[in-house]
């Protein structure tokens, strides 16, 4: 199955039927998503309103760190079985991944001034996911400084596996380090410690927002063909004008 | 519900402002870069470079 589907004609014809279902199911559980967030949950006991960010700013979290992994497989993809679509894959959950990693940034800072007085603490949460966003952005400017997609793809492919080592630098921090940053308090041995009437939203959002990312990277990666596509067409056109002045 | 936000209003607001700020600005990035590759392809099609549909199977 895994073989075909990385045929890239095959993933066009499938990725172009999954794209419009899962912008569909990304728009319907949103807008269910929101309806529980701020109509049918309550406030918390310590919190108050200000726990309804939670249903923004973890999902947007675990999705950071969900494209970076997805990133890292690809870039294996990229280095072990050098498949063309790997890099694909790669190229196509960056900004993505970078646009989650600023929403988990913003809306944490955001929900950490009415909580803990300020902004911004370096403790080693937020720094770590302020360093996986500075990957991000730096794997996107290394693919824009190299000019041979080849090279690129492998210099980018190298650098991401450097920088999954942050992964569970980010994931268990909470735990190595004292923190200004609560636990896992969602999955954890002994069950979440947030209240069924918060879950809700919370998975509700989570499901919106992963279907969001998916079909956003299928659609990237499908632009990426397109832009390959284009690239090679556009030498290949320059190669038989230069023989026909020849 | 909302309507008992209050002091912290700002706070909540902003955060889902800001998210859909970026999740629109992610679609419109994904729909004008696939409108502006369609086009290129179509005019490299249409110069003879390639039949309309040609070279699927490679990336």
């Amino acid at each position: 199955m895994l073989t075909r589907l990385a045929n890239p004609a095959t993933f066009m014809r499938v990725s172009g039927y999954a794209l419009p279902v899962l912008a569909v199911a990304a728009a319907l559980l949103g807008a269910y998503g929101l309806y529980l967030a701020f109509l049918a949950s309550p406030a918390d006991y310590q919190q108050g309103e200000t726990v309804r960010i939670m249903y923004i700013h973890v999902p947007a979290a675990w999705l950071s760190l969900l494209f970076y992994s997805i990133m890292a497989v690809s870039a294996l993809g990229t280095l072990v079985w050098r498949h063309p679509l790997a890099d694909v894959s790669q190229r196509a959950a960056a900004p993505i991944g970078a646009a989650f990693t600023l929403v988990c940034l913003v809306t944490g800072s955001l929900w950490g001034k009415p909580m803990w007085g300020t902004y911004w603490v370096w403790d080693a949460r937020l720094t770590s996911v302020l360093v996986l966003f500075l990957m991000y952005c730096g794997i996107l400017t290394l693919w824009r400084a190299l000019d041979d997609p080849g090279r690129a793809a492998r210099a980018v492919a190298i650098l991401t596996l450097v920088g999954a080592v942050n992964i569970p630098i980010v994931k268990f921090s909470v735990e190595w380090w004292s923190t200004l940053h609560q636990g896992a308090s969602v999955f954890r041995v002994g069950g979440p410690l947030v209240d069924p009437a918060m879950l809700r939203p919370l998975f509700a959002m989570a499901l919106a927002f992963t279907c969001f990312g998916t079909a956003l990277h299928l659609a990237g990666m499908r632009t990426e063909i397109l832009r390959r596509r284009v690239r090679r067409l556009t030498l290949l056109q320059a190669e038989r004008l230069e023989r026909a002045a020849a | 519900m909302m309507a008992e936000a209050g002091r912290h209003a700002v706070f909540i607001w902003s955060a889902y402002g800001i998210t859909t700020v970026i999740a629109v600005a992610l679609v419109l990035r994904a729909v004008l870069d696939h409108r502006a590759q369609r086009r290129a392809l179509a005019r490299l099609e249409a110069a003879g470079a390639a039949a309309p549909g040609q070279e699927t199977g490679r990336v």
